[in-house]
């Protein structure tokens, strides 16, 4: 299936820092390419490559339920192709390298990590207000 | 390394169950700051002197062995009610980004609500998204080539 995301022009530069970030990072190349022999794998990565998504997001426009999309985003977490991270009840997907992050995807991870750390924060003042009563008593 | 400038915003609120003063407190004092900040790195370093001029810093590695570290420096400080600081973040040996960020902590019905705006600029290095799908598809594109054995 040739779709329209595959009529673009080269950019071998991006090409050679994907593949070496793959050998350096001992990723098995043929988990990479069996994770993206499949169409839907592949649109998935397409569509992440763009940016960041949740995986509500990912399922959205594929005609499949639920746990296939969780299955084909297992087989490409497993390639080392795709990384998650789940921050309160949402799990965020993203391509790695992360050379190739582009800066609209730093801005969405800065905003990420300030949002764990308010969870962190009301953690811990939960915490404080356990202790206090603990004193009280 | 390609030179670029892109710069971004966002607002993030919290409505806590604690009063004003708590909340600010884990931010302004240090003993506590450290029991919640920055906790799922492995932290190097980790120093606050809180007053208007003084710096924070902190420096840890995350999972994927990437040494971060955040350096602020406090420009504005309202006791209870609001903190205005700076701070570059680094990976590595590259700065990313260069940060304005102000904590605004709001008394509301049963608590406080917590506003922290950040505006910034990001740095360098990084690949446009339109370049990133061009790569990602050629990548793509050659791979199915591959697989397709032409």
């Amino acid at each position: 299936m040739r779709s329209r995301f595959y009529n673009s022009a080269l950019d071998g530069g991006a090409v050679v820092i994907i593949l070496k970030h793959m050998l350096n990072h001992s990723t098995r190349l043929d988990g990479v390419f069996a994770a993206l022999a499949d169409p839907t794998r592949r649109a998935i990565v397409e569509r992440l490559s763009r940016a960041p998504a949740s995986v509500s997001e990912l399922a959205a426009p594929l005609d499949m339920s639920l746990p296939a999309v969780l299955q084909h985003l297992s087989v490409l977490e497993e390639s080392g192709v795709v990384k998650s991270r789940k921050v309160g009840r949402v799990r965020t997907c993203r391509v790695e390298p992360a050379a190739l992050r582009t800066a609209a995807d730093w801005i969405a991870q800065r905003r990420a990590m300030w949002e764990r750390q308010l969870d962190r924060l009301a953690e811990f003042l939960d915490e404080e207000d356990e202790e206090d009563k603990g004193r009280r008593k | 390394m390609k030179r670029g400038t892109t710069y971004g915003q966002f607002v993030i609120e919290r409505v806590l169950p604690q009063a004003p003063a708590r909340v600010f407190a884990a931010w302004a004092d240090f003993e506590k700051k450290k029991r919640w900040f920055g906790d799922w790195h492995n932290v190097l370093e980790h120093t606050q002197d809180f007053r208007v001029g003084g710096r924070a810093l902190w420096r840890g590695r995350n999972d994927d062995g990437v040494l971060h570290q955040n350096d602020t420096v406090f420009h504005d400080i309202v006791d209870n009610e609001r903190i205005v600081n700076s701070y570059t973040m680094t990976l590595d040996e590259r700065r990313i980004s260069v940060s304005l960020q102000t904590l605004e902590f709001a008394p509301v019905a049963g608590g406080t609500k917590l506003t922290l705006t950040e505006s910034g600029v990001f740095l360098d290095g990084y690949d446009g998204a339109e370049d990133r799908v061009r790569g990602t598809n050629w990548l793509l594109d050659h791979l199915e080539a591959a697989l397709r054995g032409d």
